[in-house]
């Protein structure tokens, strides 16, 4: 799978999760201080990406997903 | 007030006496019912006599995949799901000294355990569409006690603590969960007790006797309905008083 595919489909999850506009969601833009989300929506995201990936996030990696880019980049290398 | 019009509920433990009128409770309202439970005959002969909106969904809910498995036919029948029952559960009384561990795991795991996995996978679509009803059905003596229940004591105490938990976790959400804790009602449970047990019961009733099953049903309601939208985490204690907490 490529970087771009899993980047155009981890923010296609961010827009329709926390309803936010596509420009905004940036590889830097970090879910809670950027995008307004609080912890209920963090969780419901991993949960969207495990849901979409067909992979399982452990609670100690999804601890340290807080922007676009490390969803981007954890998905890259567990679906690799 | 209190309409259920274009409501999906899922009810366990529809096949006995309570879970039988909190189905024809919430299905008069208007909701669309999924009826729950192990007795496929009265299940079907529940469904009959309802009609229209009723789906059944039978299974036993100590067999932990058959519970996972739940919720998810339940949306696929309805295409949805706004509001859950916990309300299935079993006794296998005795005194704690004498108690075995079996009657003491199936009790948790049926009464308790079974509504947190269903409460979990029930969650998932209702924070999404921003709106849910968890209601579980204790009991009084969750919070009272009672010698020879240890073990049904802990799962209906249990539920109380996790509904309050999970209702904090989800109020943003617009997702309620609550309790209605029923005193003695008229069922096959209260049926098995013997006369002498029961006018003992009875003494300590202030309206001096049994409850109904409709009772329960109309608590059930009016925590489903819109109307209750700002009740979250509460038990409702419905027991002709003889509990007053």
């Amino acid at each position: 799978m490529s970087d771009s595919n899993i980047e155009e489909r981890v923010k296609k999850i961010v827009v329709e999760h926390l309803g936010v506009e596509e420009e905004k969601v940036a590889n830097d833009a970090s879910f809670i201080d950027d995008l307004g989300a609080d912890s209920l929506d963090t969780v419901e995201l991993v949960m969207a990406f495990e849901e979409e990936f067909g992979v399982e996030i452990p609670d100690d990696a999804a601890e340290t997903i807080l922007t676009v880019g490390d969803a981007v980049r954890f998905l890259g290398k567990s679906t690799a | 007030m209190f309409s259920l019009q274009n409501r999906r509920a899922l009810v366990t433990g529809a096949s006995g006496g309570i879970g039988s009128a909190i189905a024809q409770g919430l299905h008069a309202q208007g909701a669309t019912v999924a009826l729950s439970g192990t007795r496929q005959e009265a299940l079907a002969a529940l469904a009959e006599k309802l009609g229209e909106r009723t789906h059944i969904l039978a299974a036993d809910l100590a067999d932990a995949e058959a519970v996972d498995a739940l919720v998810g036919r339940a949306e696929e029948a309805m295409g949805g799901l706004d509001i859950l029952v916990n309300n299935a559960g079993l006794t296998r009384d005795g005194l704690s000294m004498r108690m075995s561990d079996a009657d003491w795991e199936i009790v948790i795991k049926v009464n308790l355990e079974a509504a947190f996995r269903l409460s979990r996978a029930a969650l998932r679509s209702m924070m999404r569409q921003r709106f849910g009803r968890i209601i579980g059905i204790t009991s009084v003596v969750g919070v009272t006690g009672n010698p020879g229940q240890a073990n049904y004591a802990a799962s209906k105490a249990g539920m109380i603590g996790m509904s309050k938990a999970l209702a904090q976790e989800v109020a943003t959400r617009s997702v309620t969960v609550n309790c209605v804790a029923p005193g003695f009602i008229e069922s096959a449970m209260t049926d098995a007790i013997n006369d002498k047990l029961r006018e003992s019961i009875l003494a300590k009733i202030p309206a001096a006797r049994l409850g109904r099953g409709e009772e329960i049903a109309a608590a059930v309601v009016y925590l489903a309905s819109d109307e209750a939208a700002y009740v979250t985490g509460q038990t409702l204690h419905v027991n002709g008083g003889m509990a007053m907490i």
